[in-house]
């Protein structure tokens, strides 16, 4: 199968905090993969290296075989202008855990903002191909409002259309529920459940442990800034190999 | 019992203090106005017969191109320098750093005397190449008229004001915004123009209309340098007939009258650019 997101000794500090250290990881085209750990554990930093937000100090990344953020000069990496990295960035989608709607742009705006910007694409192809996001996010009589007056989990099944707006074949997601109300969870794990059927890409850190169970094609559990376990998703949970990762399971049990 | 059918009303306290103290204040503003009107030496006639005239009112329109003019010139040159003052480039940090510590370290008055007699530090100001026998430079004193000066020192005064204001409009917008502007492809003009900017802008038009005001009050110092404007045509009109006071009080009126124009458009453009934030336009309001 064909590799989409490649990380190969990827280390990362802030300050002294140590919290990447040397992860290796393969991602194949159209796999879900679901990464859990105790926070801390380095799985958003991870996350935001696959796009950039965040520099690693060494290690590579590869999405769809091409160098994130840097270039070949001699036997060095050096770091691609900032132009070049958004064109890198424009390819792969990330949804937060705080959402961050624009707030001054209506439900509508916010998708079609980086479409039309970024992309180029007419005003009215944009806004037909929102229209269609907010149906598939079941939020079409949404569509004129501002987040304000959105919850918590239409917010993000906003923020999720303005990710697919894009049209990425890789979105990243962090922590997509964990600042929801409990009861709008479930609105959203539906959304990313459809969105896991259409083969698109899809790397996502949760505390959700049954969807990783349910959805995910591959589960990852990190601790302390390194990859602890990887595996089938239900074999990981059911019987996990490291003490560490059966230390950290019990809890949702 | 008909007293337990009847449910008591909820009265406010009594603040007898809070009553009395009001009749004294009142009964002092009224005081007040009474003198000012009866007062003969404040020759409202005389005020009457100026408020409209052809000087004041030139004078008036200079003082607003100066102050709209200098604002806008302020406003460019604040976002330029809010930009370079969050810069991780050190010379870019210094030297708007640099600009704001000077600019706004100095008086304006000093300011605006200082580019009113630019020419006793060059009388000449351009491009010359003796070897090749190219001039270009003008005479200073022909470049920089009362007028230039006046735009000059009031602009570049307010400028460094307006970097600060924008600086903290700009620290205001939430670091996610830039990361999910950022998570889209947006390039960092992009992402200024488009997201961070706009935001900032509800935290930025506040204290700038309060510096529009202050701006519109600090063109009269302009007149020390004959700089055309309302309050030098009030000088020139009373130092010819010594109705100083009431020839003030023209100007004041006028003042307000201005400020007051400028708080109203002010409150219309919070409200545009609050659109979206609940503190502006509460969405409960508008779910009806």
């Amino acid at each position: 199968m064909q590799t989409m997101v490649r990380l190969s000794g990827l280390c990362k500090s802030f300050g002294p905090h140590r919290v990447l250290r040397d992860i290796t990881l393969d991602v194949a085209a159209g796999e879900v993969v679901c990464v859990i750990g105790p926070s801390g554990s380095g799985k958003s930093t991870m996350l935001r290296c696959i796009n950039h937000l965040e520099k690693p100090d060494s290690g590579t990344i590869t999405v769809d075989g091409e160098l994130i953020g840097y270039e070949r000069e001699g036997d060095n990496l050096r770091e691609l202008s900032s132009k070049r990295i958004a064109a890198q960035r424009a390819k792969m989608g990330m949804v937060f855990q705080r959402f961050n709607l624009f707030p001054h742009l209506t439900v509508l705006q916010n998708i079609v903002e980086a479409p039309v910007a970024v992309r180029k694409m007419p005003k009215q192809v944009a806004e037909a191909e929102a229209m269609r996001l907010l149906k598939l996010v079941d939020l079409t009589e949404k569509a004129s409002a501002y987040p304000s007056a959105l919850s918590g989990g239409q917010m993000q099944r906003v923020a999720i259309a303005r990710a697919l707006a894009m049209q990425p074949r890789l979105v990243l997601f962090d922590e997509p529920t964990s600042a929801l109300d409990p009861e709008l969870v479930g609105e959203v794990l539906e959304v990313m459940r459809e969105l896991a059927t259409t083969g698109i890409t899809m790397i996502v850190v949760t505390h959700e442990i049954s969807f990783a169970r349910d959805i995910g094609d591959k589960l990852v559990f990190m601790a302390e800034g390194q990859i602890v376990e990887t595996g089938e998703p239900k074999a990981v949970i059911e019987d996990p190999k490291h003490a560490r990762t059966r230390e950290f399971l019990s809890r949702f049990r | 019992m008909a007293l337990q059918s009847v449910a008591p009303k909820l009265l406010p306290p009594r603040h007898p203090l809070r009553t009395a103290s009001a009749c004294v204040v009142l009964a002092l503003l009224a005081a007040l106005v009474a003198s000012l009107a009866s007062n003969p030496n404040m020759q409202w006639s005389v005020v009457a017969d100026y408020l409209f005239g052809s000087q004041i009112l030139y004078g008036l329109v200079n003082t607003i191109v100066l102050t709209v003019l200098c604002m806008a010139i302020a406003i460019v040159i604040g976002i330029v320098l809010a930009i370079m003052g969050m810069s991780r480039n050190p010379v870019l940090y210094f030297v708007a750093q640099g600009y704001i510590w000077f600019f706004r370290g100095v008086p304006l008055l000093v300011q605006l005397v200082f580019w009113f007699n630019l020419a006793l530090l060059w009388p000449r100001i351009g491009l010359t190449v003796p070897p090749l026998g190219i001039d270009l430079s003008v005479s200073t004193n022909d470049l920089i008229t009362s007028f230039v000066a006046s735009v000059l020192g009031l602009a570049l005064h307010e400028a460094a004001y307006m970097a600060e204001i924008v600086r903290a409009g700009l620290l205001g917008v939430d670091s996610g915004q830039t990361e999910a502007g950022r998570s889209l492809g947006m390039s960092d003009n992009q992402l200024m123009r488009r997201i961070v900017l706009p935001q900032a802008m509800r935290i930025i038009v506040p204290p700038t209309g309060n510096q529009f005001i202050s701006l519109l009050k600090a063109t009269s110092l302009v007149a020390f340098i004959a700089g055309g404007e309302l309050m030098t045509a009030v000088q020139n009109v009373y130092s010819h007939n010594f109705r100083v006071i009431p020839l003030l009080i023209v100007a004041s009126i006028w003042y307000l009258v201005v400020t007051t124009l400028a708080t109203g458009l002010q409150t219309y453009l919070e409200r545009r650019v609050g659109k979206g934030f609940s503190t502006a336009a509460s969405p409960s309001a508008q779910r009806g």
